[in-house]
């Protein structure tokens, strides 16, 4: 085989991997409830893939080359493992698989089974993005380690446990039923936006790990979207990434310092996907179920909004954090919201919503401070000023933003 | 859970040192020392003269062997170290993020041996 050959043949193997991933790993899981022995099994057949392709040529569905090797490395391992008996079902389920998967291209996506699975309320929440990532979009654990700071070998275990968990507690795969459903969705909608969220913070194209996160989050909501297309708050999780997303270069200047919302040109945000947002959002609406993605999806159309009127409606955006304060009032919609209310009422009301924050709860939450900072600078209240800035500039993590309050700090 | 801090600074970290504070790096480490000490989990920590100012003492075979300043020539040299108490290293990780060393040298986040020091003070 020619080394261009072989180079568009270990391409496709990417390609597929990528894509397929997912679905793959939910669809084994789905039949022996084992994720780990699924990721194993998929991972042995990319390599033998890896070696096989590029010798034979491509098959003429990879996907389902793919899924008949891993079933039956899955079966190998489980004979190996000597638990037949107890197995037997398991092996049943899988070659029952093997007369639809054969001849079929399409085999049933589980995908939303699995995150589901992922995010179900017997897992410690803290880990229900990093098993998304890592089982549905094969991120490695490595690399989620660094997004979620924590060691490698950490985060590999806290993986490990996770799975052994879904396995041995009998996590069932399946979609639950309507009483179910939105407690559930939530938790799906909440780990998709924490990984939006991580990727976020990790700032500005100037890291490609983070900027990578941000992508891997807005993917997963256009599977989950696709496969419930009615879910009003799935499309509204989308909407809310996607206008952030819009603003994503405008974040930096020509020296990478960071630029705030309010100070952005317009013009450097993405129209294509603001355009897109806007649809989602109006679709989401629409159906008249409203809910926390849409109210902040809301938000952030507001401020879309100054690309066309040249202004920021304060009001709108104040109301918009109201109605989630009264869903729940975490530290940053209220934080959230006194900001809002001191553009659109001046800093003195502002100041009266972060004053009846109680103190414990904001003395390494960076937000607050930065608010507190800007509001109290309004009002000419310079010691107060000085010392929230420093409470500011010293949560802060992205050395941009550092510099940008230093100077703001005078 | 007692962490230690242990700060490596860049020479253009060092090069700081011999500023009149008004620079951004002290200001940053300023407010950062603040915010430990704010959040009430600060014990104790200090910066280190610049690397050219160590010694390294080293008995070899009964010979007292010295040299001057840290054993490697690395990019990056120990500069100063801060001991907190928190939940777990989670957050000890957070708190290292935050660092204004983290940004352009590197913070290593160690866990105290209190067991090996209960052993030794008895």
């Amino acid at each position: 085989m020619s080394g261009e050959a072989l180079e568009d043949t270990q391409r496709t193997i990417e390609r597929v991997a990528r894509e397929s991933y997912g679905r793959l790993v939910a669809y084994l899981s789905t039949h022996t409830r084992d994720v780990a022995a699924a990721e194993d099994a998929l991972s042995e057949a990319l390599l033998v893939a890896l070696r096989v392709w590029p010798r034979d040529g491509l098959p003429q569905n990879p996907e389902a080359w793919l899924l008949t090797a891993a079933r039956r490395s899955i079966i190998d391992l489980i004979r190996h493992q000597r638990v037949v008996s107890e197995s037997e079902p398991t092996l049943l389920l899988l070659k029952e698989g093997s007369t639809e998967m054969n001849s079929a291209t399409d085999f049933p996506d589980d995908r939303l089974k699995l995150l589901f699975v992922c995010a179900h309320p017997a897992i410690d929440p803290a880990m229900h993005t990093p098993l998304m990532l890592q089982t549905v979009l094969g991120l490695d654990a490595a690399r989620i380690a660094g997004a979620f700071l924590v060691s490698p070998k950490t985060m590999g275990q806290r993986l490990v446990r996770a799975k052994t968990k879904i396995r041995d507690a009998g996590i069932q795969f399946e979609i639950p039923d309507k009483r179910e459903l939105p407690g559930r969705l939530e938790a799906v909608l909440e780990a998709i936006y924490a990984g939006f969220g991580i990727g976020w913070d990790d700032m500005a194209g100037t890291d490609q790990r983070g900027r990578d996160l941000t992508e891997e989050a807005i993917w997963l909501a256009r599977v989950l979207l696709e496969l419930i297309p009615d879910e009003p708050e799935a499309r509204g999780l989308l909407a809310l990434m996607l206008y952030c997303e819009a603003r994503r270069s405008a974040r930096r200047g020509a020296d990478h310092e960071y630029i705030p919302l309010s100070e952005q040109d317009p013009r450097q945000w993405s129209f294509p996907l603001i355009d897109e947002a806007e649809k989602h959002l109006a679709a989401a609406f629409h159906s008249g179920r409203p809910g926390r993605f849409q109210l902040e999806a809301a938000i952030q159309s507001a401020h879309a909004e100054r690309a066309r009127s040249g202004r920021t409606d304060w009001a709108a955006i104040s109301a918009f954090y109201q109605q989630l304060i009264r869903i729940s009032p975490t530290l940053g919609r209220r934080t959230g919201y006194a900001a809002a209310l001191a553009e659109a009422n001046g800093p003195q009301a502002g100041l009266a919503v972060l004053n009846a924050i109680e103190s414990d709860a904001v003395s390494s939450y960076q937000p607050y401070w930065a608010v507190r900072a800007h509001l109290l600078q309004q009002l000419g209240k310079t010691p107060e000023a000085l010392d929230a800035y420093d409470r500011a500039i010293g949560l802060t993590e992205d050395p941009a933003v550092r510099e940008f309050l230093l100077k703001r700090r005078g | 859970m007692r962490f230690a801090l242990l700060i490596y600074e860049s020479p253009e970290g060092f090069k700081m040192r011999s500023s009149d504070g008004t620079d951004s790096y002290t200001g940053a480490w300023r407010a950062y020392h603040r915010s430990l000490v704010e959040a009430g989990i600060y014990v104790g920590g200090d910066p280190l003269q610049v690397p050219e100012t160590g010694t390294t003492v080293r008995i070899k075979d009964g010979k007292r062997h010295v040299q001057d300043g840290p054993f490697a020539d690395t990019k990056e040299n120990l500069g100063g170290f801060a001991i907190l108490e928190v939940p777990s290293l989670d957050i000890a990780l957070d708190w290292a993020a935050r660092c204004p060393a983290a940004s352009i040298g590197a913070v290593e986040v160690r866990p105290l041996a209190t067991d090996t020091k209960d052993r030794i003070v008895g």
